[in-house]
């Protein structure tokens, strides 16, 4: 494990290892070294198993950040290799070479992120929604309740309750301070 | 009309193709002429006095459920067919097929993607044909009230007969619903399959609104 973080600083640039756990560790990379990084895990390092590829929308750094967590069996160890892409021209390369499934991941991306990998197959069809035509939905600056208040005819009438107050008014309704009083113990 | 088809984009089932017909000459087929009908649906005939009571009586007591699950409350559904809750004593069976069926349970929320079968299925009922509405999110969508992908209120697109709030609402509440829609259609309001006929182009229009890739016929029966 040290010596392949070892070498993925030395050879890829990697950065910012953080260890969440002893087997479990995530470590930053640049976009034009990451997929030569990953296909070197897969090929020399035995990280054989693709976990997972997923996103996050780091809307206030203007960057999506792409993990593509992959798995030893045999060390039974995980590296995920975190990837900072810009969020303007969301596009990345394509890793569908090296794993099938990878396609699968890269289809949802491209439906809920709007992140592009030319060349991956069947990239431009719809994943799981049918005739989308607005902003990719997990986008942060997408609003959901907007979208759903514009199309979907609200029932009028609708109240929401802040659980915390309401659960004040009705287990103590002539002393509210009492719920603060009685804090959870686990002990008890 | 070519350019228009176009803008659809059809379904591959629907496009115009080649087929082989079974003396070996080759035909050319548009399914949305050829299989599907271009007429607009006609509402059946009421009718009056003790012939419709009895009519009444006897499409109450056969109630055919249609198996089709659309969210998680169709897991309400099978619990009903076993002994505990047995609906088959209350004359409620479930059948296969919307062509053999006469009641449409939508269990729990319904995406956008799911609403798309839903009315093709809908409309391939014979009428009379009845809807319930499962769960809080049929009525307001419940905890799904703000999700870009569920539609809130079934009523604007399909006649909803009766509602069962909940989340979820156990089997008996779906019995209760089913002796509901018994007294409803005893009393002749059973018969919002005229109503989806007589509001056509309002009902097609909210689903129009919701399905932006409308890519199957009109009229599905």
């Amino acid at each position: 494990m040290q010596d392949t973080i070892k070498n993925l600083t030395e050879r890829f640039g990697a950065s910012n290892m953080i260890e969440k756990k002893p087997g479990l560790i995530f470590i930053t990379i640049e976009q034009s070294k990451a997929i030569s990084a990953v296909t070197y895990l897969r090929d020399i390092e035995g990280y054989t198993v693709l976990t997972l590829l997923t996103a996050v929308d780091w809307i206030e750094d203007n960057v999506f950040q792409l993990t593509y967590l992959l798995n030893n069996p045999e060390q039974i160890t995980e590296i995920g290799l975190r990837v900072m892409i810009d969020r303007e021209k969301a596009e990345m390369e394509s890793a569908h070479h090296l794993w099938p499934n990878v396609e699968v991941y890269q289809r949802e991306l491209k439906e809920m992120y709007g992140i592009n990998f030319p060349g991956s197959p069947r990239i431009d069809e719809n994943f799981i929604l049918e005739g989308w035509n607005d902003k990719p939905p997990y986008r942060r600056d997408f609003d959901t309740k907007e979208y759903a208040e514009n199309n979907f005819f609200p029932r009028p009438g609708r109240k929401t309750n802040d659980p915390a107050e309401y659960m004040k008014q009705k287990m103590y309704p002539n002393n509210p301070s009492d719920y603060t009083n009685k804090k959870y113990n686990p002990n008890r | 009309m070519e350019e228009e088809r176009k803008d659809k984009f059809l379904a591959p089932e629907n496009e115009i193709r080649q087929v082989a017909a079974p003396d070996g000459s080759i035909i050319e087929v548009d399914p949305l002429e050829d299989y599907f009908t271009q007429e607009r649906p006609k509402p059946y005939k009421v009718r009056k006095g003790p012939v419709e009571n009895f009519l009444n009586w006897a499409r109450a007591e056969s109630l055919w459920v249609l198996g089709f699950g659309t969210g998680c409350g169709s897991i309400e559904i099978p619990p009903l067919v076993t002994p505990r809750y047995d609906m088959f004593r209350f004359g409620v069976q479930m059948r296969a097929t919307p062509r053999q069926s006469n009641v449409f349970i939508i269990s729990g929320y319904l995406s956008v993607k799911t609403l798309k079968r839903v009315i093709r299925t809908y409309e391939q009922m014979p009428s009379p044909k009845y809807v319930m509405g499962l769960g809080s999110c049929t009525i307001n969508g419940g905890m799904y009230f703000d999700s870009y992908n569920t539609i809130n209120r079934l009523d604007h697109y399909l006649p909803v007969d009766v509602y069962i709030a909940g989340c979820m609402p156990r089997p008996e509440a779906l019995l209760a619903g089913f002796a509901k829609l018994k007294e409803l259609i005893k009393e002749g309001k059973g018969h919002k399959a005229n109503e989806y006929v007589e509001n056509f182009d309002w009902y097609k229009d909210n689903q129009k609104k919701v399905i932006n890739d409308w890519n199957m016929p009109d009229y599905n029966w």
